[in-house]
């Protein structure tokens, strides 16, 4: 069974109908017992990093996520805020992350003169640094929505997937083991996410 | 890069999908569940759906319709009309659909903006205006519901949206509204350069040119339009259509490098 976690941020509206059209097993939950026995998590997450991650403690989800991805090897897949949540700190808040990645977040910061609007919002590329199953079956062009205005700074290059870039490249998803972030959306990026979600199913 | 983002926008009139006009004379164009079916096959870069009866009717949002329409949708989707309470709008973000346009909730004296805002994020809010010129030709926020011109000044207006925690601004020019005769290069311009927020402009367009155009001389982010995607030929026959990736490329592909 897929567990979406949720932990009151944004709507799981998108995801839900995503995991429908792919044919998935899943349920939408904020307990630890259905964590503790998930086949996959997806962190989902739309609003500020500070709330996101007071969310998950007050539910008390936090050991038990780091427990299960760690020590069980259960693949989790951060989505947007998720994603942000998986690193260890963020320049939108003062929280600690859930640090299960060897990276931070950080906001965009362009030249003065930059005509490049906050937040990036819109389809663009993303480049492969490193070849995943996560990413196959795809065309060349591998297109996804984004919307946000923080983004992941990875420590370790090994630990990116691949790079968008805004002004200059980001880390638009990455994958250390069963630990996987995308900055986009894959639940609102037409075919493109329709088979990341089948690939993360698959794994 | 990221790419110029190409939106139709869909007008639910009587339950069905019409196009106006400047706001007048609603043409019948078809079924919006079939319609809003072709534009997720053609994959479309997003959708906007404004009900431009529901706040002139005072009603609630039909959020069956707008289920049907979420369900059938694998992009962003973007709904307008008649929402009023943070209640509605959180029905509406519960079914799928990830941005609520507010325009005539956004009117006068309410935290309606800053309310959703709060709780769902900037990114979720888009706030919408339309614009119209007075009989002296000078530019002012139009009250759709009333049918006319409000003594306002169109970026106070758009920036006050800005401030009032819209993440995104939706800018539709009445005197433009259906006439395929290309979209207000120069407010455009003179708006977008003032605001630092995401801007979809809409008004005036009929080709591809049109819209490289107005990316090539303003910084507005994105296009929407709505007679472009759903009329052919100069009988402007209905065909739901939208272009193919190539074509956008050459249009609108290096003007953001």
């Amino acid at each position: 069974m897929i567990v979406v976690v949720d932990y009151g941020m944004g709507n799981l509206g998108s995801i839900q109908k995503m995991l429908k059209k792919c044919g998935a097993n899943f349920v939408v939950s904020n307990l630890s017992k259905d964590i503790e026995s998930a086949e996959k998590i997806i962190l989902p997450g739309v609003g500020s990093f500070d709330k996101g991650m007071i969310n998950l403690r007050s539910l008390q989800l936090v050991d038990v996520i780091k427990k299960v991805v760690l020590q069980n090897k259960t693949p989790i897949l951060g989505i947007c805020l998720g994603m942000q949540l998986l690193t260890k700190s963020s320049e939108e808040g003062v929280e600690f992350g859930l640090g299960l990645v060897d990276a931070n977040t950080k906001r965009f910061r362009f030249d003065p003169s930059s005509k490049l609007k906050v937040p990036h919002m819109g389809w663009n590329i993303t480049h492969p640094l490193k070849k995943s199953t996560l990413y196959e079956n795809m065309e060349d062009e591998k297109r996804f929505y984004f919307v946000h205005s923080y983004a992941v700074s990875c420590n370790k290059v090994e630990d990116i997937l691949t790079t968008t870039n805004y002004g200059y490249e980001f880390v638009s998803s990455f994958q250390v083991d069963n630990i996987i972030g995308a900055q986009f959306h894959p639940e609102k990026s037409h075919k493109f996410g329709i088979t990341f979600f089948n690939n993360f199913l698959e794994l | 890069m990221l790419q110029t983002r190409i939106i139709p926008v869909l007008l639910m009139h009587k339950n069905a999908l019409y196009k106006t006009v400047k706001y007048k004379n609603p043409i019948y164009v078809g079924d919006p569940i079939n319609a809003i079916k072709i534009f997720n096959e053609k994959e479309v870069d997003e959708l906007i759906i404004v009900d431009i009866d529901a706040s002139k009717n005072n009603m609630e949002p039909n959020y069956k319709f707008i289920e049907d329409v979420a369900s059938e949708c694998f992009m962003p989707l973007c709904y307008g009309g008649g929402i009023k309470t943070v209640d509605q709008a959180s029905k509406i973000y519960s079914i799928g659909v990830e941005k609520i346009a507010i325009e005539n909730g956004g009117l006068g004296k309410t935290s309606l903006i800053t309310d959703i805002s709060n709780i769902y994020g900037a990114q979720s809010l888009v706030g919408s205006v339309s614009i119209n010129k007075n009989i002296f030709g000078k530019l002012k926020v139009y009250d759709h519901v009333q049918g006319k011109n409000l003594k306002i000044d169109p970026i106070g207006h758009v920036k006050k949206l800005i401030s009032d925690g819209a993440g995104e601004i939706f800018v539709n020019t009445v005197y433009k509204d259906g006439t395929m005769t290309g979209y207000d290069i120069e407010f455009l311009k003179t708006i977008s350069e003032s605001i630092n927020v995401p801007m979809i402009a809409c008004g005036g367009a009929a080709t591809l040119e049109d819209c490289q155009k107005v990316i090539k001389e303003t910084e507005v982010s994105a296009l929407g339009a709505g007679s472009m995607f759903v009329f052919h030929g100069k009988h402007k026959a209905v065909l739901i259509k939208y272009p193919n990736r190539n074509q956008i490329e050459k249009y609108l592909g290096s003007l953001n490098e």
